[in-house]
């Protein structure tokens, strides 16, 4: 009898567990599967003149005959153009180097940004995590913007430079690819740092201890001790910036000029500019797989990390 | 078991060794003028601001000798253990060891290892590379560095679990992944700082012992720092008992049991009855006191010289070595008094009864083994008792 019972209470939490997981689940169906498999269709179409500017569309009042229609309407033509014109491959090309430069450049000023704040006495670590959050208080627009007050011929840094003599011609920085590295670093840096912070600071300073008491100095534990100890850190902060530089939009549109091509711009320029939708469309799913690989191999290691403490 | 022989065990003890408690009776260098120590602190100090860790604090410490810092936590015992590591620099004073002078050398070129008390395992690296270490840092030869990690597995017992990373290791493990990478080296001193803290006391107990062998076997020095007056007792040979970074007394575990040379060591070590008295007379290696609760006169053992007739004084006996009974004690007893029992402990082995003495509110506690399974008249609670106690069961403290 009290069997009966706990099976019954078993099975009706049963659902109500089921339904909870299921909310995210339906959350990601409803805001991500979605909207991919509508822009995945419109790649298939062609563009047309006319609201929306792609065919075919789906006319169920024509019954079977329509969905046929529909089906057959569909082709890959877009995705051999991506593969035919040099314009689309040099950008994705172009987007990952700048990323990969730029996630290296991060690496390189925000270890040594968080190994210090890591460092810092305890009391005042809780401000600089403040202060490396802070920009985010104002919009990227505007603090890209404020990039270009510095980076122009009549800007700041030129102004700046002048004065005190070390150049005599003003360096034309805006518009090139170096002032698009410097907008993202500028920018993503933070998502660089704090991953580093969190695992820098979680470090046992018993360990260095322990490293120096075996016969290890400083230096040396450092790259023994300290620097395998981080990689968890430097695998997310890496990630965290490589993966939303590849896509930039923003920041090559305002600072890098017609000569700067990323591929975030574009499938700006194809959509807006060009209207061709279904392109666009393309670049976008194209861009996806390719990020698709970093994303996998991303989770993996974390699901890894998550294993080797459970 | 023996130590190395430096004198003949059978040869009669020295005066100042007199004692009841066990010595390794081959083994006491400290007791030699000539002998020179391993390792000496000369009045050292550490401050950190205002706060005084480790106030003029002198020890030697000689090769081969199992040595304990005892004390409360807080007490600068750690802070004297990582002075000597390397991880503090005294504030005045200096540390020799082998007769160079330590300060200014940094933790990397001492040549002591410390066993940690989280142990500081590295988690990035296996037991092998944890345990070869230390001897990557000395550049020795790939080849000597695997035989000495084999060997040091060995010792440990852990060979099956030499490609295991820590935390896939038991408590017990990890200890001797610990121990066996800080003898590695072979250092000159291997510090201990709360060890087993971390272990249960079953298995506690056994690698008290495991310790003791392994230090008699490598003829190593061991300095241990400890809160846990038993582990001292059991594995050193002298203790050096501190409090409030002062140095109270450095004795063998013996000594300090049964000659504690002022109550604060009385008290931390073991179980005691301290009686608050004044000096009524004293003479020719006796006094009489007068205790104040309760009021009562009792005859006990006088050190050399008598104290001042009036001083205040404090008689301090061990439990065990109060005797009880309910019928009245032998006529050649002294110091019989009477009371109540009021609480009783029975531990199995032993027995411990808390006493009411009679006219106060005092309590003496009396501990007896239990040599016989059956009593013929056991003591229960209430039963009105006597206990006694011989002049020289207690030590008599001006301090």
């Amino acid at each position: 009898m009290t069997d009966a019972v706990s099976t019954k209470r078993a099975g009706s939490s049963g659902l109500g567990r089921r339904i909870l997981i299921a909310i995210p689940y339906v959350w990601l169906l409803i805001f991500f599967l979605a909207p991919f498999v509508i822009v995945l269709k419109i790649s298939l179409s062609d563009a047309t003149i006319a609201q929306p500017p792609y065919t075919p569309l789906l006319d169920l009042s024509a019954g079977w005959q329509g969905v046929v229609e529909w089906w057959n309407g569909l082709d890959f033509e877009n995705y051999t153009l991506l593969t035919e014109d040099e314009l689309y491959w040099v950008s994705y090309l172009s987007s990952l180097r700048i990323a990969v430069i730029s996630t290296l450049l991060m690496l390189l000023i925000g270890y040594p940004m968080a190994y210090a704040m890591a460092r810092a006495p305890k009391s005042i670590r809780p401000a600089l995590v403040m202060a490396v959050i802070l920009p985010f208080w104002t919009s990227l627009l505007i603090r890209v913007y404020a990039w270009i007050g510095i980076l122009s011929p009549e800007g700041l840094l030129n102004a700046f430079l002048l004065w005190t003599g070390i150049i005599s011609e003003p360096l034309y920085i805006m518009n090139t690819e170096t002032a698009v590295l410097i907008g993202i670093v500028y920018s993503y840096l933070p998502f660089m740092v704090l991953p580093l912070y969190a695992s820098l600071e979680k470090l046992d300073e018993s360990l260095l201890e322990a490293a120096a008491d075996l016969g290890s100095p400083p230096w040396k534990a450092f790259w023994q001790i300290t620097v395998p100890l981080s990689i968890p850190g430097v695998i997310a902060g890496c990630f965290l910036v490589f993966i939303p530089a590849v896509g930039e939009f923003v920041i090559p549109d305002l600072l890098g000029g017609s000569e700067t091509l990323m591929i975030g711009k574009t499938l700006y320029n194809e959509f807006f500019l060009n209207r061709d939708w279904p392109v666009s469309s393309a670049i976008a799913v194209l861009l996806l797989l390719v990020l698709v690989v970093p994303i996998a191999v991303y989770q993996n290691v974390q699901a890894r990390q998550l294993e080797g403490k459970a | 078991m023996t130590k190395p022989t430096l004198q003949d065990p059978h040869m009669a003890l020295k005066p100042a060794q007199k004692a009841l408690g066990p010595i390794r009776r081959s083994f006491a260098p400290w007791l030699d003028p000539s002998a020179v120590p391993l390792i000496r602190f000369e009045n050292v100090v550490k401050r950190f601001g205002d706060f005084t860790a480790v106030d003029d604090v002198s020890i030697d410490i000689h090769q081969r000798e199992f040595f304990a810092l005892l004390g409360p936590s807080g007490c600068g015992k750690t802070t004297l253990m990582r002075m000597l590591a390397g991880f503090e620099e005294p504030t005045s004073g200096r540390i020799t060891l082998a007769g160079q002078d330590l300060s200014g050398v940094p933790p990397y070129r001492r040549p002591v290892n410390m066993m940690f008390q989280s142990y500081a395992l590295f988690p990035h690296m296996s037991v092998e590379q944890n345990i070869g270490f230390g001897l990557k840092q000395d550049r020795l030869p790939r080849t000597e560095i695997e035989a000495r990690v084999k060997e040091m597995l060995k010792l440990v017992k852990l060979e099956p679990f030499a490609s295991r990373k820590p935390h896939q290791l038991s408590g017990g493990q990890r200890q001797r992944v610990a121990l066996a990478r800080s003898l590695a080296k072979r250092p000159k001193v291997l510090l201990l700082d709360e060890p087993l803290g971390a272990l249960d006391k079953k298995l506690r107990e056994e690698t008290q012992f495991e310790l003791m062998d392994l230090q008699m076997e490598l003829g190593l020095t061991f300095l241990i720092v400890t809160h846990d007056q038993e582990e001292a007792m059991t594995v050193a040979d002298r203790i050096a008992v501190m409090n409030h970074g002062k140095l109270v007394q450095v004795a063998t575990p013996g000594d300090i049991y049964e000659q504690p040379n002022c109550r604060y060591v009385a008290d931390f070590i073991g179980d005691i009855n301290i009686l608050d008295a004044k000096v009524a007379s004293a003479a020719g290696g006796m006094a009489r006191l007068a205790v104040a609760e309760p009021a009562v006169e009792i005859a006990a053992a006088a050190p050399d010289p008598s104290p001042a007739q009036g001083a205040d004084v404090a008689f301090a006996l061990r439990p065990e070595k109060v005797r009880i009974s309910i019928d009245p004690p032998p006529p050649d007893a002294t110091n019989v008094l009477r009371g109540e029992v009021w609480d009783i402990a029975y531990f199995g082995d032993w027995t411990k009864f808390l006493v009411k003495l009679d006219g106060s509110e005092k309590i003496m506690r009396v501990s007896r083994a239990n040599a016989t399974r059956t009593e013929f008249a056991p003591i229960a609670w209430d039963d009105k008792v006597h206990v006694w106690f011989a002049p020289d069961a207690g030590v008599l403290l001006t301090s």
